[in-house]
Parts: C-alpha cells; sequence; structure tokens
C-alpha cells in the first residue's frame, strides 16, 4: 500500500532510468525532424494537382492512419533485418517505422498549414517570377509552419508518448527500464507511478508551452 | 530477401482459429471500453462547459491526467498498481476472482482514457452551438438541466458525429495495446503465429488487412449515419 512506498528504489534505479529517458527523447526528436520532413513532402504531393502524386500522398495518410502504430513497430522490427539481410538495431527499425507511421500526421497538418496560407501569396509569388520551389520554399511553407507550430508540438508531444510503445520490442526506452527495474526489484507500484509521474510532468509542461505558443501567434 | 513464403498457413488449423478469436476479442474490447468512453467522456464533456467552477475544474483535471501519460502506461497502472492500491479486499477479488482480468483491466484502461479525448469533443460540439439557443431555452422556462438535456446534448451530438467516428478508430486501433497485458487480440495472435511459424509476413499481413477491414466497414457505416445525423446549417457542410 501507499504506506510502504519506497522512493529508494526509484533514487537508486535513476541513472539507468535517466539513460532510457535519453533514448526515448532522442528517438522522439530523430523521429519528429524525420517524420516532419517526409509530412511536408507529402503534403505537397497531396496539394500537387498531379494525379499519381495526390494519389500516393492519399493513400499514404489513410493507409498508416487505419492502422495500430504497434502494429508498424511490429512490421519493422520484422521486416528491416529481413530486407538489408543483417542484424540492425531495434533502434533503426524502430525509427523507420516512427518517421513512415507520423508522416501521415504531420502530412495532415501541414497540408492544413499550407491551405491556411491565402491563394494570393503564391500567386504574387509567381508573378514575380519565382518558381514553384521557391515560391513554396521562401513564400509559403515558412508561413505555414509558423502558423501550425502549436499543432505541431502538440504531435510532437503524442509522438513521445507513442515511443513508449518501443517497449514490445525491447528497445530500453525510458518506459521499458522503468518495467525492466519493476520487475528486478519486484517494485512495480513505485516505479509505474513515477513513469507516470514523469511522463505527465514532460507532457503537461509541453502542452502549456503550446498554449502559450498559441496565444501568442493569434495576437 | 530469402524468404519461405506460405500463405496457406493462415487458413490451417489451429492459426485461423486463432485469428478468429482474436478478431473477436479485439471488437469486444473496442465495443464495451466504446460504451464506458462515450457515457463517462459525455459527463466530463459536459462538466467542462457549464457554469460550476468545480465542475469545470473536475473536468480539467480528468481530461489533462489521462491526455498527458501515455496509454501504455496506463495500461500498466490499471492491470499492476490498481489492485495494490484500492482497498485490500477489493484488491484481492481484482486479483483473484475478477472474471478476465486482463480484458477488464483493458477495457477499463481504453475506457476512461478514450472518455478524455470523448469529452475534448463533446465540450467542442457544446460550444458550437450559437449562444442563442441555451438563452432561447432558458427564456422558455427550461431549467439547466433541461437546457442540456433537450437542447445541448443533442445538439452537440449530431454535430460531433465525424470526429466521434475517429475516436472509436483510435479505441480500435489502441485496444492492440491489450497485448502487453496478455489479451489474446488480433496483434497478439499475429505475434503468437509468427512465433510459431516463423511466418511473420503472412501474419502481419493478416492482422494489416483486418485493422484495414474494420476501419472501412466503420467509416462507411459513420458515413450513412452522418448524413442521417447532419443537421442543415451546422458543422461541415460537403459540397453538393
Amino acid at each position: 500500500m501507499l504506506l510502504d512506498f519506497d522512493f529508494g528504489v526509484i533514487i537508486r534505479s535513476l541513472p539507468y532510468l535517466g539513460q532510457g529517458m535519453m533514448l526515448s527523447l532522442s528517438l522522439t526528436l530523430l523521429a519528429a525532424a524525420g517524420s516532419i520532413v517526409l509530412g511536408t513532402i507529402l503534403a505537397l504531393m497531396r496539394l500537387s494537382g498531379i494525379g499519381p502524386l495526390m494519389w500516393i500522398g492519399a493513400t499514404w495518410v489513410n493507409f498508416f492512419r487505419s492502422l495500430p502504430l504497434l502494429l508498424v513497430i511490429f512490421w519493422f522490427y520484422f521486416l528491416v533485418p529481413l530486407v538489408v539481410q543483417r542484424q540492425v538495431d531495434a533502434f533503426q527499425s524502430a525509427l523507420i517505422g516512427f518517421i513512415l507511421f507520423e508522416a501521415a500526421y504531420y502530412c495532415e497538418i501541414m497540408r492544413s498549414g499550407i491551405l491556411s496560407i491565402s491563394r494570393g501569396q503564391a500567386s504574387a509569388g509567381y508573378a514575380l517570377g519565382l518558381r514553384y520551389s521557391q515560391c513554396m520554399r521562401f513564400i509559403v511553407l515558412p508561413q505555414a509552419f509558423r502558423n501550425m507550430m502549436p499543432v505541431l508540438l502538440t504531435q510532437t508531444i503524442i509522438l513521445f508518448q507513442d515511443t513508449s510503445l518501443v517497449f514490445v520490442v525491447g528497445l530500453a526506452d525510458f518506459m521499458t527500464s522503468a518495467v525492466t527495474v519493476a520487475q528486478r526489484d519486484s517494485r512495480l507500484v513505485e516505479l509505474y507511478v513515477f513513469a507516470a509521474f514523469v511522463y505527465f510532468v514532460i507532457c503537461y509542461s509541453g502542452s502549456l508551452y503550446v498554449k502559450y505558443l498559441q496565444k501568442k501567434i493569434h495576437r | 530477401m530469402k524468404y519461405n513464403w506460405n500463405w496457406g498457413i493462415l487458413f490451417e488449423d489451429p492459426y485461423f482459429g486463432w485469428l478468429i478469436s482474436g478478431i473477436q476479442w479485439t471488437l469486444m474490447v473496442s465495443a464495451i471500453a466504446w460504451i464506458i468512453a462515450f457515457s463517462l467522456g459525455s459527463i466530463v464533456g459536459v462538466a467542462r462547459t457549464v457554469d460550476s467552477r468545480w465542475a469545470r475544474g473536475l473536468g480539467t483535471a480528468y481530461v489533462e491526467g489521462f491526455r498527458n501519460v501515455p496509454l501504455l502506461v496506463q495500461m500498466f497502472l490499471w492491470f499492476y498498481v490498481v489492485p495494490e492500491l484500492v482497498p485490500e479486499d477489493l484488491g484481492r477479488w481484482m486479483k483473484r476472482d475478477m472474471p478476465f482480468p486482463e480484458a477488464t483491466s483493458a477495457i477499463l484502461c481504453l475506457g476512461t482514457y478514450t472518455a478524455s479525448r470523448v469529452a475534448e469533443q463533446v465540450r467542442a460540439g457544446i460550444e458550437s452551438i450559437p449562444r442563442g439557443q441555451k438563452a432561447a431555452g432558458y427564456a422558455m422556462g427550461l431549467t439547466t438541466f433541461q437546457v442540456y438535456r433537450h437542447l445541448l446534448v443533442p445538439v452537440g451530438y449530431r454535430i460531433i458525429v465525424p470526429p466521434l467516428t475517429s475516436e472509436f478508430l483510435t479505441i480500435f486501433k489502441n485496444s492492440s495495446l491489450a497485448l502487453t497485458i496478455g489479451v489474446a487480440e488480433v496483434l497478439f495472435q499475429a505475434r503468437q503465429i509468427e512465433n510459431y511459424t516463423f511466418q511473420g509476413f503472412e501474419a502481419f499481413t493478416a492482422a494489416t488487412l483486418i485493422y484495414l477491414v474494420v476501419t472501412m466497414i466503420v467509416v462507411l457505416i459513420m458515413g450513412y449515419v452522418e448524413q442521417r445525423a447532419r443537421i442543415p446549417g451546422y458543422g461541415v457542410q460537403r459540397e453538393p
């Protein structure tokens, strides 16, 4: 019960849990960076007006959004070593899975971001003689990113929570480390409550920052 | 890539039966969890729109609490931690006599978590109703309860059919997390088939197809419901 809640076990394993948290954070950052880039490309494809590209973009988004992330993680854990014909790090296969999966969600965010920029801006760019790529790079995308910053961050917080799922392939992120310690020391209550607390503090501070950003943008 | 294909394995005994029972567990867990999510989420969502500061605060705390902890952690909390924290007798009952302890924990976990998301949709739906409607309700002499019962909640529901559909699909996809505490749902079975036969490609393809097909069916049904439920002039109108 709560009376014999043992903080000692948490303090003793802090360095180990800290390592796990570093892995969670680096997986989050790499996956977010990769999937924002891929998501933006997909969004541009969906808005390109070119039949086959639009189809690929739409199919990608609908396909991955119909699947559970857990299934995608299993797929890549199983598939990547088979394709490259050697043992790969669980980290790499998880990272690939996260990027391809989350790109579907970032794509929809970037798409509405690009659509939120009035067409006149792009037309003005073309009138000035800019190419499509220049127009996107200097006019539309910077503004779309700025408008969508709060939503992109919210999605990244979700991504951070989702990285806990790598537990199923035994990658030693924060969640897996907590489970390892919990089982080793038979201290399930302490470790799981602590894990929930840490995740909550990080994600809640993140969402407060998002609210602050939203206010700043709408001012 | 060297790989021995054997699609037939999926239809062999006992693997076919495993998949079928996996589908049943997935659907059952999702459906019961959805009932919890929908009812609890409606209550919390309404609480966030009423005048009482207390009710709003509690509603907000509920939503923030459940939204900011990963579902996997919540799954473990429900399964391993809750039985230790509740009164001793109840805890002992949960550990020893509760029927289907894994599935029950998973259902409670998915239900309460998704309730926090449904609550946000319900709140958004109610808040999108023009203020004049509420005022009109009061002007006609309705009590606050009646205004909610006959006006805000029914209209709100009809506005939020599309986002509720995606919340249901979320619960359906998230039900795969139940495998971490040992519920034998679709993905659990697919992985078990992989472990037994090393035909991972076939097993995961089967799971993928099952998720895609169920999603498509739900989207089709809800497209029809959405059409019937739409109130002219409210929400996003589809191009004619």
